[in-house]
């Protein structure tokens, strides 16, 4: 495959010296009534793997809408690749790739069809754009299918087909919404192997996800939305450390005994959770909280030392679990 | 790059898988109205005094020029219905061409533009066909198929500003069934206008096919009235225009939120 851009002038991050590729502040969407992104600020650095983390309705595909310069902003200050969207839409859109959440192939074209004219909405020449389809197959691992219609296409063959169309034009930025909602593991694992592959490229991505194993995989730094707002933001070890511990020790007790344990947890651990079917321990040493529970005479049915994540960073800051 | 031309071109490559049953009912179509009606039924009307009635001239000659008004409308009709609301809802596809550098201009145009591509290849071979059932009485008539091309972007325009405010397909059948069937019946294609009961005639003035079909028909038949022609082509423009402008409104709303 051809190298992106952004891979030949990539340079490491420095703050003061790189102009953010994404910065935006005070960034507001409203629907009538509804607001949808409620002043948010981020910035995302050239050759970074950026994640918006949060529940469905959080407001994170309203951002990638904008940030993609499909959908105007009702306030604030937004500029992608240095260009304001407002005025600049078609020459920025012309260096982005977008992965949107619903796949929108077209179901009348082969599938090298679908990459054939994709490019020619970027001004490739019919060869260039030819040339490239055939390289982004090979790099999706979909070569075989290139002359099938795109219908029979299992959902994480189709999902990969739309990424290598948003690599068509060998963007700068690559924008993926959702990347891997309803894909079976495996699909999700080839996913997130060719998306590392863009990274280690130099592709600077942006993604929405609700899986926080995504979110840990793939992203350098993420903000964590909810209603509509930006409620944490650092790299994935970062929040865990801010608004976690190192390992978390799931205790599930028989029916009915979880909700006599009445302070009998107090102490055990840096903090405890109450869920309805489990208590989690939060803790540097989850073996030793575990210890110190059967210490005070408890028999929880089962016991699961872990390290944290950041569903356990949602469940901090929301109160709430992350996938419903 | 010019407007709309990328979008005219996916049209194209989508054609190109398609065209075969496409080309064959472009030429069915009119050999079978023209055969069924245009001879079996002509045949009756011209021994029964009809041809007076219609200025002297045997009835497959009048016929023919409405039924290619009226192939211009149902072709615009279904190419602006179904496929304009499909990629909006169904498989999303005007969202994936607005992800790159087109815009909601482009995708206006462009599919504009397939519109008259279809146009001139249907009704010209309505044209080709309708000269070999000896229904061509003019050079004029080579004059109808722009004539027809317009009638038809005169219903393209305003019915892809319908489309675009779409959910689902259920009111097409309303607008095919209330709208275009009886259009097709009743603006002169198949007898004059002063056959309508008088207080529907108003009606008849007020749509697009009336006039298409009867400047194609002074066209055809080489008796053209200036004064009305031009009358007929404002009628028509201002219909396409005010379409356009409705279907930009439309889809901007619809598709850039």
């Amino acid at each position: 495959m051809a190298v992106p851009h952004a891979a030949r002038d990539a340079v490491p991050f420095e703050a003061d010296r790189v102009p953010p590729l994404i910065e935006a502040r005070g960034l507001v969407k409203r629907f009538g009534t509804f607001t949808a992104v409620d002043s948010v600020d981020f910035e995302v650095a050239p050759g970074e793997a950026f994640g918006f983390l949060g529940p469905n309705g959080a407001g994170k595909t309203s951002t990638m809408r904008m940030i993609g310069c499909v959908s105007p902003l009702t306030d604030g200050y937004l500029r992608v690749l240095g260009l304001d969207p407002s005025t600049d839409g078609p020459r920025i859109r012309a260096r982005l790739g977008v992965v949107p959440q619903a796949d929108s192939l077209d179901m009348e074209l082969t599938v090298r069809e679908n990459l054939q004219i994709y490019g020619r909405y970027f001004d490739l020449s019919r060869r260039e754009a030819l040339r490239r389809a055939g390289e982004l197959l090979e790099f999706v691992q979909l070569s075989e299918r290139a002359n099938d219609e795109v219908e029979p296409l299992s959902g994480g063959m189709k999902r990969r087909l739309v990424i290598a169309r948003a690599l068509i034009n060998e963007p700068d930025l690559l924008l993926l919404d959702e990347p891997t909602t309803g894909l079976d593991p495996q699909a999700r694992h080839l996913l997130w192997d060719r998306l590392y592959r863009l990274k280690q490229r130099g592709v600077t991505l942006v993604l929405t996800t609700h899986y926080m194993d995504e979110a840990e995989q793939l992203c350098d730094r993420l903000v964590v939305m909810d209603k509509a707002k930006i409620v944490a933001a650092g790299s994935p070890r970062e929040l865990i450390e801010r608004y976690s511990s190192r390992e978390v020790a799931e205790l599930r007790f028989a029916p009915g005994v979880q909700a006599s344990l009445d302070g009998q947890l107090d102490g055990l651990a840096d903090r405890v959770e109450w869920l309805p079917d489990r208590v989690l321990l939060y803790a540097d040493d989850g073996e030793a909280a575990a210890t110190a529970v059967h210490a005070r005479g408890l028999r929880p049915e089962s016991v699961l030392v872990r390290r944290s994540s950041l569903e356990d960073v949602f469940l901090r800051l929301t109160g709430r679990s992350l996938v419903d | 790059m010019a407007v709309g031309v990328r979008v005219l071109e996916h049209n194209a490559m989508v054609y190109r898988r398609t065209w075969h049953g496409s080309v064959l009912s472009s030429l069915l179509s009119p050999i079978l109205f023209l055969a069924a009606m245009g001879i079996g039924l002509g045949g009756y009307v011209n021994r029964n005094g009809g041809a007076g009635a219609l200025g002297g001239v045997p009835y497959i000659a009048f016929l023919a020029p409405g039924l290619l008004a009226a192939q211009a409308m149902q072709t615009a009709a279904f190419d602006t219905t179904y496929p304009i609301m499909g990629r909006i809802v169904w498989d999303k596809l005007y969202d994936a061409m607005l992800a790159t550098p087109l815009t909601v201009r482009d995708l206006l145009v462009g599919e504009l533009e397939w519109v008259v591509t279809r146009l001139t290849l249907v009704c010209g071979a309505f044209l080709v066909v309708m000269a070999a059932f000896g229904a061509v009485r003019s050079p004029l008539a080579i004059l109808a198929l722009p004539v027809a091309v317009l009638t038809g972007v005169a219903f393209a325009a305003p019915i892809m500003a319908f489309s675009a405010t779409q959910k689902r397909d259920s009111n097409f059948n309303v607008l095919f069934r209330f709208g275009i069937t009886p259009l097709f019946l009743l603006s002169g294609t198949f007898f004059p206008l002063d056959r309508l009961p008088a207080a529907i005639q108003p009606v008849a003035y007020l749509t697009p096919l009336y006039h298409g079909v009867a400047l194609a028909r002074e066209l055809t038949l080489g008796s053209v009235d200036p004064a009305a022609a031009v009358a007929h082509v404002v009628v028509l423009l201002a219909f396409a225009a005010g379409g356009i402008a409705l279907a930009g409104v439309a889809l901007r709303r619809r598709l850039v939120v």
